[in-house]
């Protein structure tokens, strides 16, 4: 039994901002669904099932709002699944979908992944406090500056790589219509001015709160060959693990490790840096590039990162453009932030991402990851049809 | 499509699970139960998903806490569905279709008990316009009782007659917090509860947790000598708006119905929360006057949210496991007045499965 064939052939997002005040959630889901199906040529009547991911209920203050939403998503009369992996939710919910045309079971699938953080308080909705559990009141940036310190310290990395990150990343965004923050006058210099938050994460090297959504039109092999440009699923992984564990090494997650093995394992990729051409990795803070890259097996780990990324091989001319959109750096909708990565590698590789197109790109990594740097969930899409 | 069958079930049912609010001590013996059902470990687990709430439980990614249950060092292929058991079971289904993995084991959880049911149900209404009013589940479930009775599709005799058997059925459910059944006529005698409702139409407040586990083909045949097949699973949706909709049907239960073959199902698990409900479902589903529904005593004696869809399913499949049953359909709902509607068919034999 293997998997049948599946590939993107609609994306679809919103103009990210801190308030998208014009929208209601419905609208919001509404914009990003309507111009993934016009991007597939298809309409609602032509859907089979939708997928619906976002985040924790309480970042909107509506319990299960794909019940409300129904409607408004065209999904009335249809089979609906609601997924919810923390931030990692964007790409496990493409890849819930996925399953459902691998599996056979579905021929057009829809899926939207959305977050409207305006309509409630995300700090708070994050700081519910729990008996027996450890209190980690100071927003995600002081929960993970400790791992990004541990990192430096580990591989010896000169401090001004984060900086190096956000400049290339708030530069990408300037390319990108649908990012959030357009800072024309980014450098690594600014950024280093910038305000100290958490040390050594500075203000200029965060990820903003925004609203936000993103839809994939994911569709069987007889589909994807009447479309012009498919983006073929190559291969999916999804893996998790503790939140606290003494073994645990939140610097480089085995979770993160065994993901990136098993995904590259299903594409047929022996050496991700030279066959993979563009990839879209969830780096929230700017040191989660370096990072994430020895994770995924891109660079050596404890310091191939910092080195490919000073070296300037992760910006869009380099020898992996990485974050060509600009990335969660320039625009969170956390919910909607996983499927944005998988979408602009979809769009990477269907050659439609605009000012953004990295040149001749073949084949592309989508990221995500959540919780405490413990739930992973990839994708790699083609240009061509997998022949595994 | 694989054969793929439920060969492992554990449950927990009860008025209030005391302490715990991450629920993670109420899932490890049922995981160690089913264990002990499939003689397998965690390593022979290929996937895991969940179902849960985070308003449920009163707080962002109840989830997270909730994998530490199955011991999540060394990392698992593993994912969650804000929803009800029954879906989490499906989506572990799919991956199994997808021929990524041969086994999965899915689980959920909810402590209904730490809030206002009633009152934290009504944050699923539309948040514009409907949750601002509070009508709370008993509200909005009594008007749906209402408009039955008065397009004289049922009567309050009909739902006694539902709440009476399920009473007495649940007298041999060990789990069931409300069991012991009268006489019809007795329990038209009581109170109104939310007119015309009466207490004992209404599910009670209950916390608990479920676990299921699914296998394809021979991994299933090595664990039980007779496996609870799939023949089919099919959910769907309609519009929440309690003011448009036509609160005597549940059009997504038929319309699941008719994507199955329901024919010579002699099992029915119903999840249907108030007795009315399970009259609702009987009518979608084509059910034939012969077939036994809710033998468990069903949801309107027990009804632990997040859960109680998926313990349908493997009440279902027990009954398949004991030869007492050779084909049987499970349901579970979602949303307010039977919205979201899912069926999952069960027979003893792998005739009939999707192909």
């Amino acid at each position: 039994m293997t998997k049948q064939p599946a590939a993107v052939i609609g994306v679809g997002q919103t103009h990210h901002r801190a308030k998208r005040e014009d929208v209601s959630m419905a609208g919001l889901c509404r914009e990003a669904i309507d111009r993934a199906l016009l991007d597939a040529n298809l309409s609602l009547d032509d859907i089979d099932a939708i997928v619906v991911g976002k985040a924790p209920d309480l970042f909107e203050g509506v319990m299960m709002p794909e019940l409300f939403l129904a409607e408004a998503l065209g999904a009335v009369g249809k089979p609906l699944l609601r997924v919810h992996t923390a931030g990692s939710v964007g790409g496990s919910t493409a890849i819930v979908a996925a399953s459902l045309v691998q599996a056979g079971v579905h021929k057009r699938v829809l899926t939207v992944a959305f977050e409207k953080q305006s309509e409630s308080n995300a700090m708070w909705a994050l700081s519910v406090p729990l008996p027996f559990n450890m209190p980690v009141h100071a927003g995600a940036g002081g929960y993970f500056a400790p791992h990004v310190r541990s990192y430096i310290r580990r591989s010896e990395a000169p401090t001004h790589v984060g900086a190096i990150v956000a400049a290339k990343d708030r530069q990408n965004a300037l390319k990108n219509p649908y990012a959030h923050l357009k800072n024309p006058d980014t450098t690594v210099e600014s950024v280093l001015a910038s305000q100290m938050l958490w040390d050594p994460i500075r203000y200029d090297e965060t990820c903003p709160s925004s609203d936000g959504a993103c839809a994939l039109v994911i569709v069987d092999e007889d589909t994807a060959a009447a479309s012009p440009n498919p983006a073929w699923i190559h291969g999916t992984a999804m893996r998790s693990e503790a939140t606290t564990a003494a073994e645990r090494d939140q610097v480089n997650p085995q979770a993160s490790r065994d993901a990136a093995a098993a995904l590259w394992k299903q594409a047929g990729i022996t050496d991700p840096i030279e066959e993979i051409d563009a990839a879209e990795i969830y780096v929230p803070f700017s040191w989660f590039e370096p990072m994430w890259l020895e994770s995924l097996g891109f660079a050596e780990a404890n310091g191939g990162g910092w080195r490919l990324t000073e070296s300037g091989g992760t910006a869009m001319d380099g020898r992996l453009p990485v974050n060509c959109s600009g990335g969660v750096l320039s625009s969170n909708p956390i919910g909607a932030s996983g499927m944005l990565r998988f979408g602009e590698a979809a769009l990477q590789v269907r050659g439609a991402a605009g000012e953004h197109q990295v040149d001749g790109a073949r084949r592309a990594l989508g990221h995500a990851y959540g919780g405490g740097s413990q739930f992973f969930a990839m994708w790699v899409v083609g240009s061509e049809k997998p022949s595994n | 499509m694989r054969d793929v069958a439920v060969v492992g079930f554990a449950q927990r049912q009860m008025p209030v699970f005391d302490g715990s609010p991450t629920c993670v001590e109420l899932l490890v013996p049922l995981f160690a139960e089913c264990y002990e059902q499939t003689g397998w470990t965690r390593r022979d687990i290929g996937f895991w998903c969940s179902g849960s709430s985070d308003y449920l439980a009163g707080r962002s990614f109840s989830f997270v806490s909730a994998v530490d249950a199955i011991g999540v060092i060394p990392p698992v292929n593993e994912s969650h569905v804000e929803m009800d058991l029954a879906w989490a079971l499906y989506e572990a289904w799919l991956k199994i279709q997808t021929g990524e993995v041969d086994t999965a084991l899915v689980y959920a959880f909810g402590k209904a008990s730490a809030g206002v049911l009633r009152r934290t149900l009504a944050l699923q209404l539309e948040p514009y316009t409907m949750t601002p009013l509070w009508p709370d589940t008993i509200s909005l479930a009594g008007l749906q009782a209402r408009a039955g009775i008065d397009a004289g599709v049922w009567d309050e005799r009909a739902m006694a007659e539902v709440a009476n058997r399920s009473l007495t059925d649940a007298e041999k459910n060990e789990y069931a917090i409300r069991k012991g059944g009268s006489s019809v006529e007795e329990l038209l005698s009581r109170p109104m509860y939310a007119d015309p409702l009466r207490k004992h139409d209404c599910s009670p407040v209950t916390d608990g947790a479920a676990a299921i586990v699914l296998a394809a083909g021979d991994r299933a045949r090595e664990v039980r000598d007779r496996p609870a097949w799939i023949g089919g699973l099919a959910h769907h949706i309609d519009p929440i708006s309690v003011g448009t909709r036509d609160l005597t049907r549940a059009p997504s239960a038929a319309r699941s119905a008719a994507a199955l073959d329901l024919d010579g199902v002699e099992v029915a698990e119903l999840h249907a929360p108030f007795s009315h409900q399970e009259l609702v479902l009987r009518r979608e589903l084509g059910l034939a006057d012969d077939v036994r529904v809710n033998p468990s005593g069903g949801a309107l004696t027990s009804n632990p949210m997040f859960s109680a869809g998926g313990i349908r399913i493997g009440e279902a499949a027990a009954r398949i496991w004991s030869g007492e049953a050779s084909k049987a359909v499970a349901h579970a709902t979602s949303g307010p007045a039977l919205q979201q509607n899912l069926l999952c068919v069960l027979g003893a034999t792998t005739e009939g499965a999707p192909n």
